[in-house]
């Protein structure tokens, strides 16, 4: 019972799982948008540094929205108890978003190439 | 046995930063695993998690190392384009993969793959060594927590596993030099 009063609100660890989620997902469509037309005006955009290429920016934008969404979460989390079961089934299922965009057979298939 | 410059920044990479991570995944994510108050004694909890705590943080600041040498330092030598009339592909990966019917594809599936997926890892890991850290000992109570943590870094392991192979593979067929 004292354990349980001492135990630690599951806030900042639903955040730090949700945004690693994010994070991933963001990846993966960021990937994905990019390669569905690799000439468009936002795959250009991801050329932030020219010996890199497309890489550059795709990456840097995953790991930006990653760290901001973390520290967006944990901000307003820190103090709680979230329904972790949930969000952390919508963090793992994320991840797979993050997997599935960077495989490129799949962006071949919605190519149509 | 001499390495250039490129060669050693390659091996840093891959057979460093990226072998740390790959052969220490085991014992971190059993450690995690066995983090079970029916299995410690408080002592030895106290003493797993701490020493869980470090192991985790380093594995995940060698997995982000891996990526930006991997994408920032060799990529760029790897995809850089051959100057016009260059018949010697050798110190032109990307190219001399693509040239050949045999070998594109070691470009365009798995350098793809593993550019791109490599990411992952390190933003999992990091979210695993954080999540840690925060429970403590208090993980050992929380079941679906450590679940989720264990999930995570599986993860991360299979993204970095995806990278490396690939990255093993495409160094035999058109090594950066």
């Amino acid at each position: 019972m004292a354990s349980e009063m001492n135990d630690k609100v599951n806030g900042p660890a639903a955040a730090a799982l949700l945004a690693g989620g994010i994070g991933s997902a963001a990846m993966g469509v960021i990937t994905l948008i990019y390669e569905l037309d690799d000439k468009s005006g936002f795959s250009k955009s991801m050329t932030w540094y020219k010996p890199v290429g497309g890489l550059s920016g795709k990456s840097s934008w995953a790991i930006i929205i990653f760290f901001v969404s973390w520290a967006i979460l944990h901000f307003i989390w820190k103090d709680r108890n979230t329904n972790f079961a949930h969000i952390s089934s919508l963090a793992i299922a994320l991840l797979f978003v993050g997997l599935i965009g960077t495989f490129p057979p799949f962006w071949h298939l919605l190519k149509g190439s | 046995m001499e390495m250039n410059v490129r060669e050693i920044w390659t091996v840093v990479h891959g057979m460093v930063f990226g072998l740390i991570f790959l052969l220490g995944f085991s014992g971190a994510l059993y450690a995690v695993y066995s983090l079970k108050a029916e299995w410690l004694t408080t002592e030895g909890m106290t003493r797993t998690v701490n020493i869980i705590k470090v192991y985790l943080w380093g594995l995940a600041i060698s997995v982000w190392a891996a990526v930006f040498t991997g994408a920032w330092v060799v990529y760029p030598w790897y995809r850089a384009t051959p100057p016009d009339g260059t018949t010697d592909l050798s110190a032109f990966p990307r190219s001399l993969l693509l040239v050949n019917e045999s070998t594109a594809q070691w470009h365009e599936f798995g350098m793809e793959w593993k550019e791109h997926v490599a990411f992952l890892a390190p933003i999992a890991a990091t979210v695993v060594a954080f999540v840690v850290s925060y429970y403590g000992t208090q993980l050992a109570r929380k079941i679906g927590e450590r679940r989720a943590v264990m999930i995570f870094f599986i993860f991360a392991f299979v993204a970095m596993a995806i990278a490396g192979m690939f990255g093993a593979f495409i160094t035999k067929a058109a090594a950066v030099r």
